[in-house]
């Protein structure tokens, strides 16, 4: 028997030191970078890496998991909006190119900016003459009408963003074009003729620019639409068109032969062809990435933690990554619902006492995690503007005097006891949470860890008024991403009080300020974009002062750079790298 | 004979009816023990801006606010008779037997089951036949040469199969011979046999090896001491009397014999392989049944989740049925009755 | 018919084990001529299956220690090469085995296992030794053999079974046929049957049987020479008659004694030998029946310490191994044992 394990034991440790040196070797000697830059970290963060018009090839790309949704009536990712402008052209776009010029709206479709009227109620779009469909029919200004309004049939995409429902003056009880046939719309949009097309809402909104940016007004041919089928092959304008699409495997598009680049200023349209598979596993497309054999994880939210560490510990791996800011930021927020919170002081002893240099590593330290944060605007919007009210001492670790100085005001000199919530399957939320639990007991505040799950999170447990108040859940981990990177599209969904409901489900859980709310509709409401931009900063600092909200960490992702791809840059509408300028080396 | 098979097939609709009884309780009716509501269930399948209006509308379409024998009526029903399904533009008729439409991606489930059979397939039978043959000879071996050092490796080697998961020799495996050997095809690279049987040959060269090192591993050790014990039998020894050769005696009698309750084993391996080779799929990427579980699990898509557990409970009732019926074959000392 | 069929040689038979060396069989020696029958006989672990495998060569060289000389028409059998005893195995000599239930295959129908034996040792067509298995399942005495011969073992009752495997075994004419325990698996009424058979099939083929049993019954109606086996030795040889008439070992007594028989007027007490059969590790010193005969006494402690070897005692063919003397052996017997005997 002795034997027997010794032999075991032996030949255990050869396989496993055969194994170790077969994979710590150098992956430069695997697949050399084709392209003619050189390779550097963050190169392709805030300018174009490797840049070609060189055209032909294919590009790789997998997606961990299913794409949930190619119809651009519900597609409701960042990445599924970037890939989007390979086969679909909405009204708008974002402008594809590096650095802050990538968060520039430009004209897409349609010839230029919207012309709001009436103070901002109608919006009026020209759209450019001769862009054809794949099929060769030409693209009126009525597809694009009828694109939206199928969007609003929630009972066939219940998945997309609901603004346009919201904003538009749609007839009352209107159903979406399969329910309600025949319906007269024109009271929310009109199609004087083939090229211009004009929406009516129900108030000024300043900026519905980002609302005409969004795929939903990607055209549809009203006689191919086969509603929640239509994602089997959805009719391309773009310079793509899908080949095969087995939904759920994987997908080919190829280039669509009645594209004019003539009408299409902003697409260079370099490889011939686009390879995506689905459902890959997401290791295994860390990997890949690394050996060159897979271009892009078109998911773009980072590589996995087994991947980080090779790329933080390998220097010639970490030159071939790129680690850009996005416009997301983890926080925590501070339920006035919950006493002592009820207490504006008592709050800022948390705004005090927080360690934010440990929140930052439990998010996975300055290359995984992100900057630390002391403004609910991440620096990337447009409108943000610095300011930091509870200064954490020189390192970051919190203020221990300052918080005890605002326990004693409102009457907990000796600290208290609350719960902090946080989504049971995110390991970095409960890293956050132990943190937190760390830091605020040095003055007193026991915290008990509560975990809930992610799917339910929101409408059942952190973001459901009763539910916070019967279990006392003082704190509550939570994290926000524009819909687009701009200060309505960021803080709407999280400052304002009116989306809070008693029955649950909003991404605000904390903040109730009815002086933030009319800020809110303020800046809404203003058509002048940089008087708007302007409005953002004071609601954001309006927000820390009633102490909410206490900002983590402004997000980074850690992206691996393509090895056989051209015209790589992060795109800093879409928080990953724009799929619509890439070629092949 | 006919009897037996008829009770059986009967037994085995029974069985899953309850299969499916059961899957259908766990997924409502445990969520509604801790206080999940119609509307809360319906919020996993709308997006993240979804109002309470759309809630309510998604909660209706997908059967919520019924009662659950209801609802597990219709999906019944559905199966025996087909179902139509409002797909927005128009209304589809889903033809019996109808498994339901996802309630994520809105397709129909049973057209998805059936493209996915065959990479299960394909990959339980090619692992099947390499395990079947490595293990059996390698059990076989070590039984003859008990004690020496190629019986002793290979029970270790037998030990390490068993012992690690296949998420890790999977990885492994794909890490040094796909992306650094570049011997075999990358993860997520099936293609299907009637397209091209070369490519679908490379693609699952590495996941055959990795899943039959594994099974290969318990197999040599089952054969082994089958073999071991046959070998004790007094027939081995009226065989050898009889002057026949020890190759003969060995295989002919020998292996003959200790290989029937291996079967009953292969074909409850089998059975469950195809129902459930989870992680192999999803560790490779393979688009087959395991990873249409992986996947729908994950996802809470319980037509889907119903759908693969009753393929998965199918073919372990027919892989055990065909076991039984096999063993009374192999050995005439049994009689179904 | 004068040079011997069979004849062994001081053929030692031992198994080197954890706990010792084994001694199953410990310088035995013998002869047997074409038509004759040996009986062995001796309690369980007296060396007597151990014996019959050896002459087949059926232990496993690497587990046992053979020596000795054993040789069967001419060919030495110890020192041959295992490929040409293979090629005599089943051919020249064939075994029957105790228990033919679980000494057969049971997934091959009874014909094709005989059809498997006849193949062996004859390159002919399955068609070919199917009709000889047919023949020689009739030949043993089952009726309907073309039916019965792709039955089962399983479906044939014990004693018919038992002639399959007879028929088996005999589907070669071997000239030297073994039979270990042939009807100790069978109903009393069956036994007698198998016996005519072995008989009758002896005469036939005028082949050298040699029957294992420890049951003296069966010994006395077919064998022409006894040999009593104890602790590997041989203790006791010589005519069927001799053996019965005028045995010479306090072993063979006890045997005597403790065999119910259906003519004696007393059948409520047989008398068993006191005591078990010896360790083959730890063989007691001197005799090894020493412990456990009544007439050790009487050997001047000879017994207890000098192991006694064969010798010659009344007649030339009659041997026994034992330290009492001849004349007092013959005295006991007919003063003391035999009487008992005939009043139980």
């Amino acid at each position: 028997m002795i034997r027997k394990t010794r032999v075991l034991v032996a030949a255990t440790a050869v396989l496993a030191l055969g194994l170790t040196a077969a994979c710590s070797g150098n992956d430069d000697s695997t697949t050399p970078d084709t392209s003619s830059a050189k390779p550097e970290f963050n190169g392709a963060v805030t300018k174009v890496y490797s840049p070609s018009d060189k055209k032909g090839g294919t590009i790789r790309m997998a997606n961990a998991g299913d794409w949930d949704n190619l119809d651009p009536g519900e597609a409701y990712y960042g990445y599924e909006w970037d890939f989007l402008r390979l086969y679909g052209r909405g009204l708008l776009t974002f402008k594809s190119q590096p650095g802050d010029a990538g968060n520039e709206l430009t004209p897409d479709l349609a010839e230029g900016m919207g012309v709001p009227t009436d103070g901002g109620k109608t919006w009026t779009y020209k759209i450019r003459p001769g862009v054809k469909f794949e099929d060769g029919t030409v693209i009126k200004s009525a597809d694009v009408k009828y694109a939206v309004l199928r969007s609003t049939d929630k009972a066939t995409f219940p998945n997309g963003p609901a603004y346009f429902e919201q904003f538009l003056n749609l007839p009352a009880g209107y159903k979406g074009p399969y329910k309600s046939k025949g319906v007269n719309t024109d009271s929310a949009i009109t199609t004087p003729d083939d090229t211009t097309i004009v929406f009516h809402l129900k108030t000024a909104f300043g900026g519905f620019d980002y609302f005409a940016m969004m795929p939903q007004t990607v055209p549809v041919p009203e006689a191919k639409d086969t509603g929640a089928n239509y994602k089997q092959h959805v009719v391309s304008s773009g310079p793509y068109m899908f080949d095969q699409n087995n939904l759920g495997k994987n997908f080919t598009l190829k280039r669509n032969p009645n594209w004019d680049s003539a009408t299409d200023p902003i697409r260079k349209a370099l490889p011939d062809a686009f390879d995506v598979s689905l459902n890959v596993n997401a290791d295994d497309i860390d990997n890949r990435l690394l050996s060159g054999d897979l271009d892009i994880d078109v998911v773009g939210t980072g590589v996995q933690p087994a991947a980080l560490g090779r790329v933080v510990g390998d220097p010639t791996i970490k030159a071939g990554a790129d680690n850009p800011n996005i416009a997301r930021l983890w926080y925590t927020s501070i339920n006035e619902t919950v006493a002592p919170f009820d207490n504006i002081e008592c709050r800022k002893a948390v705004e005090y006492a927080a360690d934010r240099t440990g929140y930052q590593t439990a998010f996975g330290g300055p290359l995984a995690g992100g900057d630390i944060a002391s403004t609910l605007l991440p620096p990337i919007i447009p409108g943000y503007q610095k300011f930091d009210l509870y200064p954490a001492g020189a390192d970051n670790t919190g203020d221990v005097a300052k918080a005890k100085e605002a326990l004693a005001a409102c009457g907990q000199p000796n600290g208290f006891e609350t719960n902090i919530a946080y989504r049971a399957e995110r390991p970095k939320e409960k890293a956050t949470a132990e943190s937190l639990q760390q830091s605020l007991a040095r003055v007193g505040i026991k915290l008990t860890l509560k975990p809930y799950p992610q799917g339910d999170y929101f409408s059942a447990y952190a973001g459901n008024p009763p539910f916070v108040k019967a279990n006392k859940l003082g704190l509550a981990q939570n994290g926000w991403g524009a819909d687009w990177n701009d200060g309505f599209g960021f803080l709407s969904q999280i400052v304002d009080s009116r989306v809070i409901r008693e029955t649950g489900g909003s991404s605000n859980t904390s903040v109730r300020d009815p002086e933030v709310d009319k800020m809110l509709d303020a800046a809404v409401a203003e058509t002048d974009t940089a008087k708007r931009e302007a409005m953002w900063g004071p609601i954001d600092k309006k927000v820390m002062e009633d102490a909410f909200i206490l900002p983590g960490v402004y997000a980074k992702t850690l992206l691996i750079r393509p090895k056989k791809l051209t015209n790589i840059y992060v795109s800093q509408a879409y928080n990953m790298y724009d799929y619509a300028s890439l070629g092949v080396a | 004979m006919i009897t037996y098979i008829i009770r059986r097939l009967f037994a085995a609709v029974v069985l899953l009816f309850i299969v499916s009884a059961a899957t259908f309780a766990i997924f409502y009716l445990v969520p509604r023990l801790v206080g999940a509501t119609p509307e809360t269930l319906a919020t996993r399948y709308v997006g993240r801006a979804a109002t309470p209006e759309t809630v309510g509308i998604i909660a209706h379409k997908l059967g919520f606010y019924d009662p659950i024998w209801v609802q597990y009526g219709h999906w019944i029903k559905a199966i025996f008779v087909g179902a139509d399904y409002d797909y927005g533009s128009g209304i589809e008729h889903c033809p019996a037997p109808c498994f339901g439409y996802s309630f994520i991606t809105h397709q129909p489930v049973w057209p998805d089951l059936l493209t996915r059979i065959p990479v299960t397939l394909s990959l339980a039978v090619g692992a099947a036949v390499l395990w079947v043959f490595f293990g059996v000879a390698t059990g076989v071996l070590s039984a003859l040469r008990r004690g020496s050092l190629l019986d002793r490796a290979a029970m270790s080697f037998s030990l390490a199969g068993v012992s690690l998961p296949i998420f890790f020799t999977g990885m492994v495996a794909l890490l040094v011979f796909s992306y650094k050997l570049r011997w075999t095809a990358s993860g997520g690279t099936y293609t299907p046999f009637t397209e091209n049987p070369g490519e679908w040959f490379y693609a699952l060269l590495l996941p055959w090896c990795v899943l039959a090192v594994q099974f290969s591993a318990q197999y040599a050790r089952l054969t082994r001491a089958g073999m071991l014990e046959t070998l004790g039998e007094d027939y081995i020894r009226t065989a050898r009397a009889k002057g026949l050769r020890e190759r003969d005696v060995n295989v002919r009698h020998g292996l003959r014999a200790a290989l029937t309750p291996l079967l009953t084993i292969f074909g409850l391996d089998f059975g469950l392989l195809i129902g459930g080779a989870v992680l192999t799929e999803a560790v490779f990427s393979l688009p087959g049944l395991g990873k249409y579980a992986y996947d729908a699990i994950t996802n809470n898509d319980l037509p889907k989740v119903l759908g693969v557990t009753m393929m998965a409970a199918f073919f372990v009732v027919v892989a055990n049925l065909v076991v039984d019926l096999l063993y009374a074959v192999v050995d005439p000392r049994v009689r179904l009755g | 018919m004068s040079e011997p069929f069979l004849e062994l040689k001081n053929l030692k038979i031992s198994f080197p084990t954890d706990d010792g060396v084994v001694r199953s069989v410990d310088g035995l020696s013998f002869s047997l001529e074409r038509g004759k029958t040996l009986g062995i006989v001796g309690e369980s672990g007296s060396g007597k299956s151990v014996t019959s495998l050896g002459i087949l060569g059926l232990h496993n060289r690497r587990n046992a220690d053979v020596s000795g000389e054993i040789w069967l028409d001419g060919d030495e059998l110890i020192r041959a090469e295992p490929e040409k005893v293979r090629k005599l195995r089943g051919n020249k000599m064939a075994m029957i085995f105790q228990d033919p239930l679980s000494s057969m295959h049971p997934y091959y129908s009874v014909g094709h296992q005989i059809v498997e034996a006849y193949r062996v040792h004859h390159n002919v067509s399955k068609k070919v030794a199917r009709k000889q298995a047919v023949d020689m399942l009739g030949k043993v005495g089952i009726p309907q053999p073309d039916r019965r011969v792709d039955d089962y073992p399983h479906q044939f009752s014990g004693g018919m079974r038992q002639r399959a495997m007879i028929a088996m075994a005999l589907v070669n004419d071997p000239q030297l046929l073994i039979a270990d325990e042939p009807t100790t698996a069978l109903d009393v009424t069956v036994q007698a049957q198998i016996l005519d058979l072995m008989h009758k099939l002896q005469e036939e083929f005028n082949s050298a049987l040699i029957i294992i049993t420890h049951d003296l019954g069966v010994v006395a109606e077919l064998a022409d020479d006894v040999l009593v086996m104890y602790g590997g030795k041989c203790i006791e040889f010589g005519a069927a008659a001799t053996i019965f008439e005028r045995p010479e070992h306090p072993y063979t007594w006890g045997l005597l004694g403790s065999m119910p028989r259906i003519d004696r007027p007393n059948l409520d007490r047989l008398v068993p030998i006191p005591g078990l059969p010896p360790s083959l590790i730890n063989l007691p010193s001197g005799c090894a029946f020493h412990p456990r005969c009544a007439y050790e006494p009487r050997t001047a402690g000879l017994g207890r310490t000098v192991p006694p070897e064969l010798v010659a005692a009344g007649g030339s063919k009659h041997l026994v191994r034992c330290h009492v003397p001849t004349e007092e052996r013959q005295r006991i017997w007919l003063e003391e044992v035999k009487p008992k005997l005939e009043a139980q």
